[in-house]
């Protein structure tokens, strides 16, 4: 594998969208504030993204399916982050506190 | 030596991995920094970096719609719950147990090298010709025709999001 053609290889792009994963896993075991947690599924999301994007690009007969669906996952990625942001202001109110740990009223 | 050190595909090999740097650097920024602000500055390089890999799967429409809707909106969404939500006696409060940290890392790992052995080790059938050029004007019109259920599934699910945050958002002013 040549340096300069490391581009034009499907392989690469999928250990992109793979550490993308790895690492949005890894933040969102590890975080303790929801606010971290959702950065973490973002990354999820976009590692997600890269592959359909280069799947499409490589292995796919239509080349615009794999672009579609990531315009759809950015749309609901969008719509996740509105919806998260307004829980994570609702539980703010209530517990004046954003970390998982103080949201224990239901704590068995 | 000097003609291929200078030529095009040297620049373009350069900057592909320069989007790959940015992408990974943003990422480790956005999950390991402890001050929130610093990791949603992370994820915003992350997204650029992101952005240029899109450039270089053929498709420059999707990398400015990543900067515009994830760099130009998301990022500046979860700013604002930060501005609105953080308060500061909360970072400084507990330690985080290292235990969590080990298993995070664990986990992590183990499901990233399972996916790269897969992507390594699979024989993709790489197609010989593509039935059109991915241009801007096939993705809208496989968008106005092929996938226009969709289309407008989606936007009802923005529309619903929409609704449900302004009223999730909206109970329980009178507490702040």
């Amino acid at each position: 594998m040549n340096l300069l053609t490391l581009g034009n290889c499907l392989s690469t792009y999928l250990v992109i969208g793979a550490l993308l994963f790895g690492i949005g896993i890894y933040g969102l075991i590890q975080r303790s504030t929801f606010i971290g947690m959702l950065i973490s599924a973002e990354l999820i999301l976009s590692g997600a993204s890269v592959n359909f994007m280069a799947f499409s690009r490589f292995l796919a007969p239509d080349p615009t399916t794999g672009q579609i669906i990531t315009l759809f996952i950015m749309a609901i990625a969008a719509a996740e982050a509105a919806i998260v942001l307004s829980i994570i202001l609702a539980v703010y109110r209530n517990y004046r506190s954003i970390d998982t740990a103080d949201v224990k009223d239901m704590n068995g | 030596m000097i003609q291929t050190l200078l030529s095009a595909e040297t620049y373009a090999a350069a900057v592909f991995l320069l989007f790959i740097f940015a992408t990974l650097a943003g990422a480790a920024i956005a999950v390991s920094s402890k001050i929130l602000i610093r990791s949603v500055t992370g994820l915003a390089l992350c997204f650029l970096g992101v952005a240029g890999i899109y450039y270089f799967l053929n498709s420059p429409f999707l990398a400015l719609m990543q900067i515009l809707i994830y760099v130009g909106a998301i990022c500046v969404v979860i700013i604002f719950a930060i501005m609105l939500a953080e308060n500061d006696e909360n970072m400084h409060k507990k330690k985080q147990c290292i235990c969590s940290s080990i298993a995070a890392f664990a986990a992590s790992t183990a499901l990233t090298v399972g996916i790269v052995w897969l992507a390594m080790h699979n024989n993709w059938q790489r197609i010989s010709c593509q039935s059109n050029s991915g241009s801007v004007e096939q993705i809208g019109k496989s968008l106005l025709t092929t996938y226009s259920m969709s289309f407008e599934l989606i936007s009802v699910v923005l529309l619903v999001a929409i609704i449900g945050s302004l009223v999730l958002a909206r109970s329980g002013r009178d507490k702040l």
